[in-house]
């Protein structure tokens, strides 16, 4: 049981996974569905965050008291690959805007049914 | 100098997509004349890879003098010299092609699409070195934003195109990323070379499992493997045609190429073939894929929503040598590769040739147009055997190392799929030929008045389409010397 209060947090990981794919797929709004990305994304680096905690862990930066034991500092490796990752998801939603306005510009709406109907115009 | 050449690839892409950038915003024609040369740079650095490799074994690099597993490592071994000889020799042949019937945009508005163009090269370069699975996911992203922005440059629709591949590729970038976690938090480590190294000790473990199948289903996404393929044929009718060649022939043949070095180099085999289902699922999605998307194509009335579809059905024959699992079954996979970008290079080139010169998109208006632009028909003509699969061309062999490696898995049902598909590529190819070489109308005024296709266009479509012999001729030499070795552990 005490396992499972320690990984209660994976569970919102996996809600928070299936909230942004509805999302991305489910929504018809453009915006909803950069929203949606974002948070699909966001539950990805909580996912690789919640990986690195360690309890009764500290900041990796060598202490002289705790000495150079690894299970007493979080492993700060995911931590790096996820500031790459969001700057990756960062430029995506600035790229995803861009289009939006292309888009916006072109048949003056970001509803996918409305912009499907001027398309075929 | 040699020992930094797996580095110096995707370096000097990058570094003249800067030059590019900035002398674009001052002269547009300075900017395509450097943009070709770092491409042509980077194609003469692979070229001497490839015969470093190929005489003294496999180079790795280590950035910044860190060992791997702790530091970041590229390697280019013959694999991935393979294939950056395909993306920078393909990437040189489409710059070729002139900007304003290429990218669709006027010289003035295009300062910096060179720039970009060079980054979706040097991403996709990166994919193919990079030696840790972080990595990869990076330059993976850096190609995929290139080509939104380039997709985005056809218009209107063209933009909700770009929009549409942008949600199917995110979501195929994050699942990775998601199996990319899986394997670090079982293993505790990224780098291929050591995963593949610590794997067996948790391979029954379901996170790695579970890791493994994420990770092949997000580059299926991006690979366009049916029935994930619903952004490709969208983003290929209306992407400008150099852009189109550029996914179609190189990008989603990279994915191809990132699944077959996870089966072969990180997951091992044994674990794929042996603990999983996923080679068995490629396989038939894949024999599924080349059936429907064939299909497809056929009910096509637009020449490059027709190119579209049959990039579906192309993509998965690669899926194809990739499910067999067996060693000619992936030779056949990765020569395709090769193949299929020739020819899809030039098939869209010259359908963005046809319709900057004469207006013309739709199969039914071809008529009459052999005898006026008898070179642009003629390539299209060596390239569209190559689809069908009539030798001497190299998409003859391609399809014949899968048939035997069909014939050795005893997979009747996909030889049976092969020469199927073979004819549905005729059938829908053979329309075009047989309407281009017809008479001309009357009533197809635009046909009357056009002649053959400038000069600056024709040569890169026959370089293309040449090639698409010389690689058929040199197959021996290309699979024995450089595909061979890889597939040795299977």
């Amino acid at each position: 049981m005490g396992d499972l209060t320690f990984h209660y947090s994976y569970i919102m990981i996996i809600i928070l996974l299936v909230i942004g794919l509805w999302g991305m797929l489910g929504k018809r709004n453009l915006i909803k569905k950069i929203i949606g990305l974002n948070i699909f994304q966001t539950s990805i680096f909580l996912f690789f965050i919640k990986g690195a905690l360690k309890e009764g862990a500290t900041v990796p930066v060598i202490d002289p008291e705790l000495g150079l034991e690894a299970a007493s500092y979080f492993n700060p490796l995911p931590h790096v690959m996820i500031l790459t990752a969001i700057v990756v998801s960062v430029a995506t939603t600035g790229v995803a805007l861009a289009l939006m306005l292309t888009i916006y510009r072109n048949y003056s709406s970001l509803e996918e049914g409305d912009i499907l109907e001027r398309m075929g115009k | 100098m040699i020992e930094h050449l797996p580095a110096l690839i995707p370096i000097t892409l990058i570094l003249f997509a800067f030059i590019a950038g900035v002398l674009g915003v001052m002269q547009f024609k300075l900017s395509r004349n450097v943009a070709m040369l770092g491409a042509l740079a980077a194609f003469v650095l692979s070229v001497t890879g490839t015969i470093q490799v190929l005489q003294t074994g496999p180079m790795h690099y280590s950035f910044g003098s860190w060992p791997p597993p702790y530091g970041i490592e590229f390697v280019l071994d013959t694999l991935s010299a393979f294939m950056v000889l395909v993306i920078t020799g393909i990437g040189s042949i489409l710059l070729m092609f002139p900007t304003k019937p290429g990218f669709m945009i006027d010289e003035q508005k295009g300062a910096t699409v060179y720039t970009v163009v060079l980054m979706l090269m040097a991403g996709l370069c990166g994919m193919v070195l990079a030696g840790d699975l972080f990595n990869l996911y990076v330059f993976l992203e850096i190609s995929s934003l290139s080509t939104f922005a380039l997709i985005s440059l056809g218009g209107g629709k063209a933009a909700v195109a770009s929009f549409r591949y942008l949600i199917m590729a995110s979501i195929g970038g994050c699942f990775y990323l998601l199996g990319v976690g899986f394997i670090y938090f079982s293993v505790g480590s990224v780098n291929m070379a050591d995963v593949l190294q610590l794997l067996p000790a948790v391979y029954d473990s379901p996170s790695v499992i579970g890791g493994a199948i994420l990770m092949v289903t997000g580059l299926c996404v991006k690979m366009a493997l049916f029935p994930l393929h619903t952004w490709l044929p969208d983003s290929d009718t209306y992407a400008p045609p150099v852009v189109a060649a550029f996914s179609a022939a190189v990008q989603i043949e990279v994915s191809a190429y990132v699944i077959i070095r996870l089966i072969l180099n990180v997951f091992s085999p044994e674990f794929i073939i042996g603990l999983t289902p996923i080679t068995d699922i490629i396989a038939w999605i894949s024999a599924a894929g080349i059936i429907i998307a064939s299909i497809l194509a056929v009910a096509q009335q637009n020449f490059r929503r027709m190119l579209a579809y049959s990039s579906v059905a192309q993509i998965a024959y690669v899926g194809l040598g990739i499910g067999l699992a067996n060693p000619l079954g992936i030779v056949g996979g990765i020569f395709h590769i090769m193949a299929h970008s020739l020819m899809k290079g030039s098939l869209f080139l010259i359908a963005g040739g046809i319709r900057h010169h004469t207006g013309i998109w739709n199969i039914n208006d071809f008529q009459g147009l052999g005898r006026r632009m008898p070179w642009t028909i003629g390539a299209f003509t060596i390239a569209a055997m190559g689809m069908i699969g009539i030798p001497p061309t190299a998409g003859f062999f391609s399809k014949w190392y899968l048939l035997l490696g069909s014939i050795e898995g005893d997979q009747w049902v996909f030889v049976a799929v092969i020469l199927i598909s073979s004819l549905l590529n005729a059938v829908y190819f053979f329309r075009i030929i047989e309407k281009a070489f017809s008479p001309p109308a009357e009533s197809t005024a635009s046909v009357n008045k056009t002649g053959e296709l400038p000069k600056r266009m024709l040569a890169p479509i026959l370089i293309l389409a040449i090639g698409t012999l010389i690689v058929g001729a040199l197959n021996v030499l290309v699979v024995n010397e450089l595909i061979m070795p890889v597939v040795e552990g299977l």
